[in-house]
C-alpha cells in the first residue's frame, strides 16, 4: 500500500492476529483488512458496522445479490481488488460462477432476474455519472423492486463507493486466486464485523 | 429501530465520526475533504481523484502531498474523508430521487 502506516504501523496484538491469519487461512492478509484494523476508532469500527448491516443486515434482496451489487458498483469504479474480492464471494454465494461473469461482462445479456438488472443499471449510473434522477426511481420501481430494496441497494452501493475509492487511492495489492478465495470463505461465514 | 433507520445511522455516525471525532488532520480540512471544496493544490488534487476517479492516483499524488507537510496519518484521514464524502453525496442525492417519486404517489 503507498502509506506505510497501513503496512506496519500496527500494534504487536494486532500483528499477531495477522500471523495468525496468515497461518490459518495460508494466504496474506488482504489489504483491504489492513485498512480496517488501522486506527479501527477513526474509520474502520464505524465503516464495519454499515458494511455488515448493508450485507447481512435483514434485506429482501439475498446475500449473493449484494456481493453481485458490490462487484458490480467495483466495476464502474475500476476497482481490481474490489471487482475480485466480491466476485469470488457473490460466486461462492450463489454457487455460480458463470452468473457472476456474465453480469460482469454484460449485463443487458446476463441471466438474471430483471429487479436485479433494473437496481444494477441504476447503481452503475450512479456510479459512473454520481447521480440518478427521480426517472431512474420510476424505472427501478416499475421492475418490480419495493422501496426498501432499492434503500438496501443504495446503502451497499455506498459502502463499496468508499471501499473502491480507498483501495484504488491506498492501491490494495491485488491476491492471487487462492487469496481472494480465502477472502470470499470468510466473508461468506462470518461478515464484515 | 427500523432496518432502514439503522441504514441511516450507521452511515450518519461515519460521517460523524470522521467529521467531528478526533484525529490528526484539522476538523476543517477533513471537511474540505469531505466536500472536495476550498483545498489548494496538491491536496485539492489529491482529493478530487479519489473523489472523482480514485483509480487515477499516483505515487507522486500521495509523495507531493507529505513534502506539502501533511503526515501519514493525515493524509489517512484525508483520503479517508474525500472517499466517504462523494459516496455521502452520491447516497444522498440518490435517496432524494426515491423520496420525491415516493411523495409523488
Amino acid at each position: 500500500m503507498r502509506l506505510k502506516i497501513l503496512n506496519s504501523g500496527y500494534s504487536l496484538s494486532r500483528k499477531m492476529l495477522f500471523t495468525f491469519i496468515r497461518v490459518v487461512s495460508g494466504q496474506p492478509v488482504p489489504d483491504a483488512a489492513k485498512l480496517v484494523f488501522y486506527r479501527p476508532d477513526f474509520y474502520g469500527k464505524p465503516m464495519a458496522a454499515l458494511t455488515h448491516e448493508a450485507m447481512r443486515g435483514i434485506s429482501a434482496w439475498s446475500v449473493g445479490d449484494r456481493e453481485m451489487m458490490a462487484a458490480f458498483v467495483a466495476k464502474m469504479n475500476e476497482c481490481e481488488f474490489c471487482i475480485r474480492a466480491h466476485s469470488a464471494v457473490a460466486a461462492r454465494a450463489y454457487q455460480d460462477e458463470v452468473k457472476v461473469s456474465a453480469v460482469l461482462s454484460d449485463l443487458e445479456t446476463a441471466p438474471i432476474e430483471e429487479p436485479l438488472r433494473a437496481t444494477l443499471l441504476m447503481l452503475g449510473k450512479l456510479t459512473r455519472e454520481h447521480t440518478v434522477d427521480m426517472n431512474d426511481m420510476r424505472t427501478v420501481l416499475a421492475a418490480g423492486v419495493s422501496r426498501e430494496q432499492i434503500q438496501d441497494a443504495l446503502a451497499v452501493c455506498f459502502a463499496f463507493n468508499s471501499t473502491a475509492r480507498l483501495a484504488d487511492a491506498f492501491e490494495f495489492d491485488v491476491l492471487e486466486p487462492k487469496g481472494f478465495e480465502a477472502g470470499a470463505k470468510f466473508l461468506l461465514s462470518r461478515g464484515y464485523r | 429501530m427500523s432496518v432502514q433507520d439503522k441504514k441511516r445511522t450507521t452511515h450518519q455516525a461515519l460521517v460523524t465520526r470522521v467529521l467531528e471525532g478526533d484525529g490528526r488532520a484539522a476538523h476543517n480540512q477533513r471537511r474540505a475533504a469531505f466536500d472536495n471544496a476550498g483545498l489548494t493544490a496538491p491536496l485539492s488534487t489529491l482529493v478530487n481523484k479519489v473523489a472523482k476517479y480514485a483509480y487515477k492516483v499516483t505515487d507522486e499524488d500521495i509523495l507531493a502531498v507529505g513534502e506539502a507537510g501533511l503526515s501519514e496519518d493525515q493524509i489517512f484521514e484525508i483520503v479517508v474523508c474525500a472517499a466517504i464524502g462523494q459516496a455521502t453525496r452520491q447516497y444522498e442525492t440518490a435517496l432524494a430521487a426515491l423520496d420525491g417519486v415516493i411523495e409523488e404517489e
